[in-house]
This record gives C-alpha cells, sequence and structure tokens, in this order.
C-alpha cells in the first residue's frame, strides 16, 4: 500500500483508572494544526475496559472520532496486550500519523508499535509541523537539550512521534464538537507475565531542583522563613521547586540540596524566577543557562538583573503575593 | 543467572556543541563516556550475580572506539564483552537499532535477564530497551527504580511521579534502569588489568545471521533531516515597572506567550 | 619515540579521572577547611586498588605500573592535593622500600595489605632538628644483649599520614659515631608499646594529610622488624625519596592541571568592561604561559615515572621533575589567584586553596634546594 493511501491523525488517548491523561487534549490541540495543513481526520484511540463515559469529553476537546475498545484483557495497562490491540487497530484503519503523550506509559508502549508496525517512532517531540518540502516533522531535544534535531519519517506509515508533555495548548472542551463514536473489539488477552503489584502514593519523594521545570529561588535578600513558605506557595502553583542562594543554607533554613550556584546545584529550569537574589558570580554559575530568568530585587545594580530577562525592581514582598493571587486568579 | 547487559558508549554532553561553520556536531575533542544510565544497569547486574551467580554479559553497538566502553564494564566485573560493529549497522534509528541488539541476544541464547540504561544521553529516546523486549516478544519493565529477582519473575518499582508503582515480569524480561536504582561501582585497577583477558567477541552482520535491510540507514524509518543550537534568549532584561497588580499581569502575559506556565 | 600511553594506562587515569570529579572533588573544601582526614574516600581507593597500581599481582597490587600509578596520583590531585599526597605517601614511601629491602616475611606483612587496600602506611625520616641534615638524627635504637630487639627513644615530625597509618617505616641511629653510615631503619606496627603519635599540625596546605609528630619511649622493635642491614637506612631513605619525588612531581603536576581547569572555567564566564575575561589577551598570554609549564612538567613527571618502571637510573630524571613541577604548580597557582582577582582570594573558589597546597610541594620530600644540589652534582661531574 502507497503511504499516501495512509490517513488520518491519531491521537493515542491514554487512560488509567477511567481518567484522561491531561496531554492527550494537548496533542489533540496540536492535531487542529496538523489538519489545517493535511484536511485528515483527527481519530482519539482509546482502550481500557469499560471507558466508553470518556469518549464524548475527547471529542469535546478536537477528535472527529473516537475509536474505542473495551476489553478486560485492557483493564489495567500492560505493554503486550496494548501493543497488540493498537497494532490491530492500526493495521486495519491505517493512520498516517500516530502521536503519543511521552508520559511513562506512553514511551513504554510506542516502542513496541514501532517493531510490529515496522515505522518510525520521534522519542519525546517538542514540536511538530511540515516543513518547506511539505514532509511532516517532529523536533526533538538530544544530548540533554544543547541540540535539536529536526526528524522526518518520509517512507514508512504511520509516522508516529511521543510528544513532550505541557508544550501544546489544549483546546477548551466545547461540548457543542460532534463526532463519531467508534466501537471496535480486538484480539487480546491478559498478559500472564506481567502483573502490577502495587499503585501507592511514594512516600520517599526526595528533592532534585536539578530536574525541576520551573524554579522560584530566594536569595539573601529574603527576611524570614515564613517568607520561604510564600515562596514555597507560588513555587506550587508552577509546579516547580524552590531553590536558595548560599546564605540561605548558611543560616540553616534550607538544606544542601536546595542551593543553586557554584557550590550547591547547577540548574537548568525552563522558568527561573530570582527574588531577592543579589547574583554573585557563585550564584549565577550554577543558573545562568536557565530558559527564562525573571529578577525581583529592590536594587537596580544588582547583578542578576543582567542575567535576568524580565527584571522587576522592587520588593518580593509585593510581588510574592501579587503573583500568586494573579496565577490563582487565571487558574480559577 | 545469564544476564545480558546493554551499553552505549556516549559523548560527555557538557562538551557537545555544533560546528557554527557546517552545522554538523563537533567530534574534535569530545570526551566519550558510558552512558550513565547503563552503568546503573551494570551494578545491577553485577549485584545480582554476586547474589544467584552465573554470567553477565555485556552488549555494545558502535564503533570499532566503543570496545574502549566495554573494557571499562569488564573491569567493572562483566564476564564477557560483545562489540556490534560493521559498517551495515551506521545511522541506525532505535528501530534498527534495536533489531540489531536482538540479533546479537539470540545469538549469546540462554538469557534469563536483559537490562538497558532507562536512556542514552546521545539520542535522549529511553526507546531501544521496550523495542528489543518487542523484537523478542519478551514482557518488559521500564524505569525501574529497584529490582529484585524472586522465583523466575523480576521485582521493580517504578517512580512515576508522586506515586510508586510496583510490577513484576516473569523471566526472561527486559528492564530499563533509572539511576535511582543504585550507585555504579567504578572498575578496579586489578579488573582493568585483567580485562583484557577476558572473553571478548566482535560481531558484524553476518556473524550474527542479521538481515542488512533491518540494520544502520536502510533499517531506519526515521531520519534527522537537520540539527540545531536552541534560539539563545538575548539577555537585554525587559523591565517591568508600575503598580505591581499591572506588572504581574504584564509578567504571567508574557510567559504565557512563551509557553512557561 | 612513541608519546602514546597504553590502553590500560588511559583507562586506568580515566577511572581515576572520573573518580576524583564525583568522589573526591566535592569533599576537597570540606578536607582543607575542616582538616579532615578523607577517611572514606580512602577506603574507596584502597577498594579501587590504587594502592597497589605500582606493584605486581604476587604482591597484592595490580601489575598497573609506574606510569599508570603516577597518573593516577596526578589525576587526583587536579582535585584534592590532601588526598593524592595520602596516596604517595603510602604507595611511594611506605611501600617502596619493603618491597625493595624487606624480607618476604616483611613483604607478606605490610607490602601485600598495603598493596590490597587493607593497610595504609606511613614513612618517618625528618626529626625536629634533622630535615635536610638527615645526619642530625637524634632517635636512637640500642640492641638488646639477647640480639632480638631494639630499644628505640627519640622521634620524628612532619608525618604524613600518621594518626590514620596502620604501620610506619622509621629511621634512626643504631651507631650515632657513623653519622648517616649509622642509620638504620625498621618498620613498627601503630599499636607497638611505646609509641604516641601527636594530634596533627595546624598548616598552611594540604590540610586534611593527618601530619603529626611520633614520638618513641622505651619502644622495643623486634629484630625481624628491621628493614635492611644496620647501618643502611640512610641508603634506603633516599632511594625511596628518588621514587617519592616521582609522587609529588606528579601531585604538584596535577595541582597545577586543576588550577587551569578552574581558572578555564572561570575566565569563560566572568565579565567585565563587556566582555568575559577570556577576551582580553593578558588572560590568553597568561594561561598559555600555565599550560605550557604544566605540560612540561607532566612530561618531566611521565619520563622519570617511564624510566624507574623500565629499569634506567631515574634518580636525575626524578630531581628535575620535582623541582620544576613544585616550581610550576607554585606558579601556576600563584597566576590562577591573579585571575580570579578578588573571587580567587575568597574561600568561595578553590584556586587559593590550590595556592596553598602547591608550596608543600617545593618544600617536602626534598626542598627545591636539595634537587637543585642533586641536579647541579651531575651537571658539574659532565654527566648532564
Amino acid at each position: 500500500m502507497a503511504k499516501e493511501d495512509y490517513k488520518g491523525i491519531w491521537v493515542f488517548a491514554e487512560q488509567e483508572h477511567g481518567v484522561i491523561e491531561p496531554t492527550v487534549f494537548e496533542l489533540l490541540g496540536k492535531a487542529q494544526d496538523l489538519q489545517a495543513h493535511n484536511k485528515e481526520e483527527i481519530v482519539a484511540v482509546l482502550m481500557g475496559n469499560d471507558v466508553d463515559a470518556l469518549a464524548p469529553e475527547l471529542i469535546a476537546r478536537g477528535a472527529n472520532k473516537v475509536i474505542v475498545v473495551n476489553d478486560p484483557a485492557l483493564a489495567e495497562y500492560s505493554a503486550r496486550p496494548y501493543q497488540a490491540a493498537l497494532t490491530q487497530l492500526v493495521e486495519k484503519y491505517k493512520p498516517s500519523i500516530l502521536l503519543y503523550g511521552a508520559t511513562p506509559l506512553g514511551r513504554d508502549l510506542a516502542p513496541r508499535l514501532m517493531i510490529t508496525l515496522d515505522t518510525g517512532l520521534t522519542a519525546d517531540a517538542i514540536d511538530l509541523g511540515y516543513d518547506e518540502d511539505d514532509v511532516f516533522y517532529q523536533t526533538t531535544p538530544a544530548y540533554g537539550g544543547k541540540i535539536l534535531a529536526h526528524i522526518v519519517i518520509l517512507e514508512k506509515r504511520p509516522q508516529m512521534a511521543t510528544v513532550h508533555c505541557k508544550m501544546f495548548a489544549p483546546l477548551e472542551a466545547d461540548p457543542a464538537r460532534t463526532g463519531e463514536i467508534v466501537k471496535e473489539t480486538v484480539q487480546v488477552e491478559a498478559d500472564p507475565d506481567y502483573q502490577v503489584v502495587e499503585f501507592v502514593p511514594d512516600e520517599n519523594v526526595e528533592v532534585n531542583i536539578a530536574a525541576s521545570d520551573v524554579i522560584v529561588a530566594g536569595g539573601r535578600g529574603i527576611k524570614s522563613e515564613d517568607d520561604l513558605k510564600k515562596l514555597q506557595e507560588l513555587a506550587d502553583l508552577f509546579g516547580g521547586q524552590v531553590g536558595v542562594s548560599r546564605p540561605l543554607v548558611d543560616n540553616g533554613w534550607m538544606p544542601h540540596s536546595r542551593q543553586i550556584g557554584q557550590s550547591g546545584v547547577t540548574v537548568t529550569p525552563r522558568l527561573m524566577l530570582n527574588l531577592a537574589v543579589s547574583g554573585s558570580v557563585q550564584y549565577t554559575l550554577g543558573m545562568q543557562k536557565a530558559g527564562c530568568i525573571v529578577a525581583v530585587n529592590t536594587s537596580a545594580d544588582a547583578p542578576i538583573f543582567d542575567f535576568a530577562h524580565y527584571g522587576i525592581v522592587g520588593d518580593y514582598k509585593q510581588f510574592v503575593p501579587a503573583l500568586i493571587e494573579e496565577l490563582k486568579n487565571r487558574k480559577a | 543467572m545469564k544476564i545480558l547487559v546493554f551499553v552505549k558508549q556516549v559523548p560527555d554532553t557538557d562538551d557537545v556543541a555544533l560546528d557554527p561553520k557546517t552545522g554538523n556536531l563537533k567530534r574534535e575533542g569530545v570526551q566519550s563516556m558510558l552512558n550513565p544510565n547503563d552503568a546503573n544497569a551494570v551494578e545491577c547486574a553485577l549485584q545480582l550475580k554476586e547474589k544467584f551467580g552465573g554470567t553477565v554479559c555485556a552488549i555494545s553497538m558502535g564503533p570499532p572506539q566503543a570496545s574502549r566502553t566495554l573494557k571499562t564494564v569488564l573491569g567493572m566485573g562483566c564476564d564477557e564483552a560483545y562489540l556490534l560493529s560493521d559498517r551495515a549497522f551506521g545511522g541506525a534509528d532505535t528501530l534498527a537499532t534495536s533489531y540489531t541488539l536482538s540479533k546479537a541476544a539470540e545469538k549469546i541464547g540462554d538469557y534469563d535477564l536483559l537490562l538497558c540504561g532507562r536512556l542514552a544521553t546521545d539520542g535522549d529516546t529511553a526507546q531501544t530497551g521496550p523495542a528489543l523486549a518487542a523484537w523478542l516478544g519478551l514482557p518488559q519493565i521500564t524505569l525501574a527504580s529497584s529490582l529484585a529477582v524472586e522465583d523466575g519473575w523480576v521485582i521493580c518499582d517504578r517512580k512515576l511521579g508522586d506515586m510508586r508503582q510496583r510490577v513484576k515480569a516473569k523471566l526472561p524480561a527486559v528492564v530499563t534502569v533509572t539511576g535511582d536504582l543504585n550507585k555504579p561501582r567504578y572498575a578496579t585497577a586489578m579488573g582493568l588489568m585483567k580485562a583484557g583477558k577476558k572473553p571478548f567477541f566482535t560481531w558484524d552482520a553476518a556473524a550474527m545471521e542479521a538481515d542488512t535491510s533491518k540494520t544502520g540507514m536502510p533499517g531506519s524509518p526515521s531520519s534527522t533531516k537537520g540539527v540545531f543550537e536552541p534560539e539563545k534568549r538575548t539577555t537585554d532584561t525587559k523591565y517591568l515597572s508600575g503598580e505591581m497588580v499591572d506588572i504581574v499581569k504584564e509578567l504571567v502575559d508574557s510567559l504565557e506567550a512563551e509557553h512557561l506556565l | 619515540m612513541d608519546f602514546k600511553l597504553t590502553e590500560q594506562q588511559e583507562m586506568i587515569r580515566d577511572m581515576v579521572r572520573e573518580f576524583a570529579e564525583a568522589e573526591i572533588k566535592p569533599l576537597a573544601k570540606e578536607v582543607d577547611e575542616k582538616h579532615m582526614f578523607p577517611v572514606e574516600t580512602v577506603k574507596k581507593m584502597q577498594e579501587m586498588g590504587l594502592f597497589g597500581l605500582a606493584y605486581p599481582e604476587e604482591y597484592g597490587g595490580s601489575g598497573a605500573g609506574q606510569v599508570a600509578y603516577m597518573l593516577a596520583v596526578e589525576e587526583i590531585a587536579k582535585v584534592c592535593g590532601t588526598t593524592s599526597v595520602i596516596l604517595s605517601a603510602s604507595e611511594s614511601l611506605a611501600s617502596w622500600p619493603i618491597y625493595k629491602f624487606g624480607t618476604e616475611e616483611q613483604k607478606q606483612k605490610w607490602l601485600v595489605p598495603q598493596c590490597k587496600g587493607e593497610k595504609l602506611g606511613a614513612f618517618a625520616l625528618t626529626e625536629p632538628a634533622a630535615g635536610t641534615d638527615a645526619a642530625m638524627q637524634k632517635s636512637r635504637a640500642v640492641l638488646s644483649e639477647d640480639g632480638t630487639y631494639y630499644t628505640v627513644n627519640g622521634s620524628k615530625i612532619f608525618i604524613t599520614n600518621a594518626e590514620y597509618a596502620d604501620y610506619f617505616i622509621i629511621f634512626v641511629m643504631t651507631n650515632p659515631e657513623l653519622g648517616t653510615k649509622g642509620i638504620t631503619a625498621f618498620v613498627i606496627d601503630k599499636d607497638i608499646e611505646g609509641l604516641t603519635i601527636s594530634k596533627p599540625c595546624n598548616k598552611m596546605g594540604i590540610c586534611g594529610s593527618s601530619t603529626c609528630e611520633l614520638y618513641f619511649d622505651n619502644m622495643k622493635v623486634p629484630v625481624e622488624n628491621r628493614l635492611g642491614a644496620e647501618g643502611k637506612g640512610f641508603g634506603i631513605a633516599m632511594m625511596t625519596l628518588d621514587g617519592g619525588r616521582i609522587g609529588i612531581a606528579a601531585q604538584a603536576t596535577g595541582i597545577a592541571l586543576g588550577a587551569i581547569e578552574e581558572t578555564v572555567k572561570y575566565v569563560n564566564e566572568r565579565v567585565q568592561f563587556g566582555k568575559p575575561l577570556s577576551k582580553f589577551q593578558n588572560t590568553q598570554f597568561t594561561l598559555a604561559d600555565m599550560q605550557t609549564r604544566a605540560d612540561a612538567a607532566h612530561l618531566l613527571m611521565l619520563r622519570a615515572a617511564w624510566a624507574e618502571e623500565a629499569g634506567v637510573p631515574y634518580t636525575q630524571f626524578a630531581a628535575r621533575a620535582k623541582l620544576f613541577a613544585a616550581e610550576t604548580a607554585s606558579y601556576v597557582t600563584n597566576r590562577a589567584v591573579q585571575l580570579f582577582g578578588g573571587y580567587g582570594y575568597t574561600k568561595d573558589f578553590p584556586v587559593e586553596r590550590m595556592m596553598r597546597d602547591a608550596k608543600i610541594t617545593e618544600i617536602y620530600e626534598g626542598t627545591s634546594e636539595v634537587q637543585r644540589m642533586v641536579i647541579s652534582g651531575s651537571v658539574l661531574a659532565g654527566k648532564g
């Protein structure tokens, strides 16, 4: 079959325990852009057991069609049954594109499809689109993000990618959107050689600020431990972590694991807020490769402003509550 | 028990940069090293061997220079090394790579457990382990942060955000491990001196009866069309001023526009 | 002529480099500031077999050879001067004399466990009144009437590894009238009765190396602990120091290279007058001088190590390597602090520590003046 005969933008609608993984909606959002270019149908593939109730939301979020598969063998995620089920669907419908969220589950499953479908799979793409040659490409980071590459899958179909979470905006759920819900059956058996023993809250989550996408950092100018709690509240709203410069470790307010700088941790978050941090060389050596740097300091001469993309000459004590308020308002 | 551990020689990412003239990766002066997560896999294999006895076979696909990485893991205590090296393996994506590794696993045979690092720091794909499991038709556990073997099953914890999942797979199985699993040992001086005397096999496609239409560039559906460095932000500071309520509004708008929220 | 290291030498160097970066460097500041002997690090180095690099397998070593061993010392010194001297004091000074002059029993008792990493050694030659002038030794050993033991009285000063050593090689007068020809070497265990170890002295650099005084008070040392014949001690000490000097050359070279690494990192990041320091010609030329001298020191050190490994006379090679490397370490670290400016003078950056650590390499295991005596003697004799 010619590659031109493969049609459809498929999104693997990952769900566990009856909850759709939010990144699926981001993929459906991005799929609109792709559809504007290739005019193909956007299809969400929903697998599990007794998951019919989840289908309408996928349509409300931008899918033109939802393929639903219910099977007891798919009740809980397991690589081999899911691989078998999805392979059968792809072989039947022959989509041109198949996207997965780059979640632990997506990255567990997708490589196995690469084998059974004999096609390409781009890992953890941060962007998708069509290039000047009208070729579908995926942008993917390599070498820890120091290099970006455009990956293309020229001959094989479907063109598959796992896609980094939170890269694309989801559509607002709109119940007025309409679409088709198709029920499918597959031939699968539960995997007798794989079992989930337990799934529980992790009792020892360790702080690793280096792995955090967002860091709210406090410096020497932070006046009290109570103010640090405010920083934590702000970090929580961003889904990030609190870091500090050395003085706040020296005075015992924070453990060394949260210290940023030459003698602490080097961090490269996508977004970094520096509050009451002056910006000694010791400190900036540990954070200057951060993506977007915001600095708040009462002194306009503070060296931290040399590194900042956004600068606010002001008092963190006013800035922090105002920002918390603003973020809460937007979330609500 | 017989454990296959898959390792990769990667460039030290601190050294990685693009040549501004050619747009290609600079090769000169780039140190290579054992992929960090693979060191965790090797450590795990050696601990299992210490507990249960058996053989640890280290396998790497790469150019002849990758023999250095294999000798390093022999110096850590692995028993045998297999270097899969052939011009026909060049330019492989994860489909072709995992195929090649699966052919080596089949040829070595009799394996109980196959261990990989979660991902390699050069490609950052995390795909080779599960793809290898698929070629071999085996169950898999990815992202293992703990590993135990009991009664023919491998039991692992997986850290998933603030949740912890415990899963088990029947041997033989493929497990990909994270840096949380253990602290890899260093090679010893004695180990390195003896590494040269341990069994070391260099296999090409023919030695593994690998189909060269499935290896290297011909076996790779995906290809790299171009590489580039992430856009460097200017450090021209944009100062926000006025009332604090307006400042934070403007800031949040800007961050949203940059997809940073 | 081939300047290439063997694959095994490179692999051992790389392994030690990785270990030093990950395990030693993070502790270097604390070792310095708290004058802390890095017990855990030493244990890890012992487990990795670093203390047996220079010795053959039959004595518990790995047979990697002198060159590999010196590369290990150099790599460690790049990040921590203290840790490097702990290694070379035990592996060179406290082991080589036993390897060269010890009986088989003595080798089994001290050399083998040292190489295997079960015992740490120390070397005790210097006395309060006898530094370079070793003939002024005041420690005395008197043989018992039945000829089974010596009674030793006296003291030693500046003994590296002292509080953590399991055994010591000591040099004492058995016949004071003969001057240096009356000196005899012994090996003693740390728990021998009559041995007292002082608190460490408070030093300028290599602060964690546990440098103490030893006091011998009617210490009864069995005859079988005598290393070599009576009166041969001075010769043993001098020959031991020949090899030890290569270790100090490696240490000094490592300190210099470590300082250069830190400096390169800093001058690329630090901006003044709108550009990184590395864009100023003063920085560029200074770094060129630093690197060239460090490179020369490295080559001199490797020549000496190669000679010892190859069985070629190395006294002169060792003296020159030590002299040049030590002065290079002081020069390079001094320039490094200068390039760092005010930050270099603070304890926030490691170059001031490296500058302090460098100084000792001009002093111990034969001062630079002693090296000049050794070298000029050869030059004036027309031997080059």
